[in-house]
């Protein structure tokens, strides 16, 4: 038999979200100045000097990228300190010996994590539009991709968060491999304007699929169908859930 | 006897690469009482509770806790089971209201703000209950994680050493908590290494040792059955042997003659009154003897001969 309980997922869902109002300042703070230093260099002083991307001038061009290099950054690191924290100074002890099975325990956590990705986005888009004129094409769209994504990652963190058993693991995913790929994934450029082969091997990295995604969301046009996109997400989510159910049910890393 | 409130048969417990935390325990615990897990760091009590409260997954064994078996109803049965840690672990950056607001819900109770009030007053937090945790004292922080161990009103509540680290004052002032819980109807396993706690506050008490369990037993039941009397008589004059008029007391000689030791008694008073025998025994022989030093076993010896026994035994 299916339990859920509501209140137990709310009461995390609002301790997840008191956590981060508490280091609002930082957590405001930090993509806004990361933003605006991005806009400076490469909207306003390089942009300037850049051909227009598919019809897209190049300030307006990379606004995807960068909400998603934030966007995956703060989410994943986020939702991993989330759980890490817990186990690492005893915390979890609560979350453990309560009623509490997996799907209120992510339905919280991941809930917190995709309303915080949706605030950060809501933060990037307001400062990008003091540097550089844009519109959105499909709005409804992007925001349910951005939570998609956020949702995903805020998972991805969750497993990353319940794997790492130092503070050093704990930065080395997103710093080795997150950062990179999504600098790589077309942030800066449109893939298909990429030389044979760097063009195919662009989309090798999965990220690249992420950002074209967005970008079909905010100006319809993509170097992927955004269907693609969409449907990469999904399984990436679904994949992270499962993992996730099979953490909880062997209780690894948790009950051990 | 009525149905045991939690009952644990051939818990097992092997941590990867690690020993045997738990051999085979069987427990039974009764609604209502105070019961005392007694036995020295790493002898496995931690991973007891652990165990029964989800931390921790058996190797196994089976655990009833309300009549319903813990693998399979974990949920109904874990919302009816508080836990108190040994460590301080709580996020000290919350308030403590916050924190006991979010044990509620965590725990699916409905939001019950008098409740909470009368729980904070309870343990004097009342008037910190806007203060971070971090600004605390260590008893005020204990006082928290108890505050939110109950902030679902548990029926059975684990308390995982509760005065490890806390001082004198504040260690009887705790124990008078737990007293006025037991008051309430609330079932309580406490772990302690402090034989004094133990004492002091359970009905029955449990000694663990290398993950089994020695004994159970009332603990008074155990000072009568384990207590002994050990009196020390320093002679006047060194004797050579214990003299025929004193044969039928349970005394050997020690120090070349110049002590006579006796040992006896049931933790009941019989040894005192068999040493009071003895002293006139002494005085009808015309042993002269210039000093008497008598003492009662209190738990405490109860447990090191116990231990100590399971030691040359192994």
């Amino acid at each position: 038999m299916m339990h859920f309980s509501a209140r137990s997922a709310y009461a995390i869902y609002r301790r997840e979200m008191a956590r981060a109002f508490r280091t609002a300042f930082q957590s405001i703070l930090s993509p806004v100045l990361t933003t605006s230093l991005y806009f400076v260099v490469f909207g306003s002083v390089i942009g300037a000097r850049m051909e227009p991307v598919g019809g897209v001038p190049y300030g307006a061009f990379i606004i995807p990228g960068l909400l998603m290099l934030t966007l995956l950054g703060e989410t994943t690191s986020n939702a991993s300190f989330g759980i890490y924290m817990p186990r690492f100074t005893g915390t979890i002890y609560e979350l453990l010996s309560a009623p509490v099975g997996v799907a209120e325990t992510l339905t919280g956590f991941v809930g917190a994590a995709a309303t915080k990705g949706l605030i950060l986005a809501a933060i990037i888009l307001t400062t990008a539009r003091f540097f550089v004129d844009y519109q959105i094409a499909h709005p409804l769209l992007a925001a349910v991709y951005i939570m998609l994504v956020a949702a995903s990652f805020a998972l991805f963190g969750f497993i990353l968060g319940i794997w790492a058993d130092s503070f050093e693991k704990l930065g080395i995913i997103p710093m080795l491999i997150l950062t990179p790929l999504t600098f790589l994934g077309g942030t800066f450029y449109a893939i298909r304007d990429l030389p044979a082969p760097w063009d195919a091997i662009a989309l090798a990295n999965p990220i690249a699929f992420l950002v074209s995604g967005l970008r079909y969301s905010f100006y319809g046009v993509s170097d992927v169908p955004i269907a693609v996109s969409l449907g990469l997400t999904l399984g990436f989510l679904a994949v992270c859930v499962i993992i996730i159910a099979l953490i909880f049910r062997t209780g690894w890393r948790l009950r051990e | 006897m009525s149905e045991p409130i939690l009952s644990i048969r051939g818990l097992t417990k092997t941590y990867r690469n690690g020993p045997r935390a738990l051999d085979s325990v069987d427990l039974d615990v009764r609604a209502g009482e105070i019961f005392a897990l007694l036995g020295p760091n790493g002898a496995g009590k931690t991973t007891l509770i652990g165990a029964v409260c989800g931390l921790v997954r058996p190797t196994g064994g089976t655990i009833t806790a309300f009549g319903q078996d813990l693998s399979r109803d974990w949920r109904a049965a874990r919302a009816r089971i508080g836990l108190v840690p040994q460590e301080l672990a709580t996020d000290m950056f919350e308030t403590v209201w916050h924190a006991v607001v979010y044990s509620q819900g965590l725990f699916g109770k409905p939001s019950d703000p008098a409740r909470l009030e009368e729980i904070l007053k309870s343990l004097s937090l009342w008037d910190k209950k806007d203060a971070q945790i971090r600004a605390l004292s260590g008893g005020m922080k204990r006082r928290v994680l108890i505050a939110k161990a109950l902030a679902h009103d548990p029926e059975l509540l684990f308390l995982d050493e509760p005065t490890a680290g806390v001082d004198v004052e504040l260690r009887k002032g705790m124990w008078e908590q737990i007293a006025a819980l037991k008051q309430r109807g609330v079932t309580i396993i406490l772990t302690t290494h402090y034989i004094e706690e133990a004492e002091e506050m359970a009905d029955r008490v449990g000694i663990i040792r290398g993950g089994r369990i020695l004994m159970v037993d009332e603990k008074r039941a155990m000072m009568e059955r384990l207590g002994t009397t050990e009196a020390v008589i320093d002679l006047a004059a060194p004797l050579a042997q214990v003299p025929e008029a004193l044969a039928a007391f349970p005394v050997e000689l020690a120090d070349g003659g110049t002590r006579l030791v006796y040992r006896g008694g049931n933790g009941q008073g019989r040894g005192r009154a068999e040493v009071a025998d003895l002293a006139q025994a002494l005085t009808r022989t015309g042993i002269g003897y210039t000093s008497l030093d008598i003492h009662d076993s209190s738990l405490e010896e109860i447990f090191v001969s116990l231990l100590g026994k399971e030691q040359e035994a192994a």
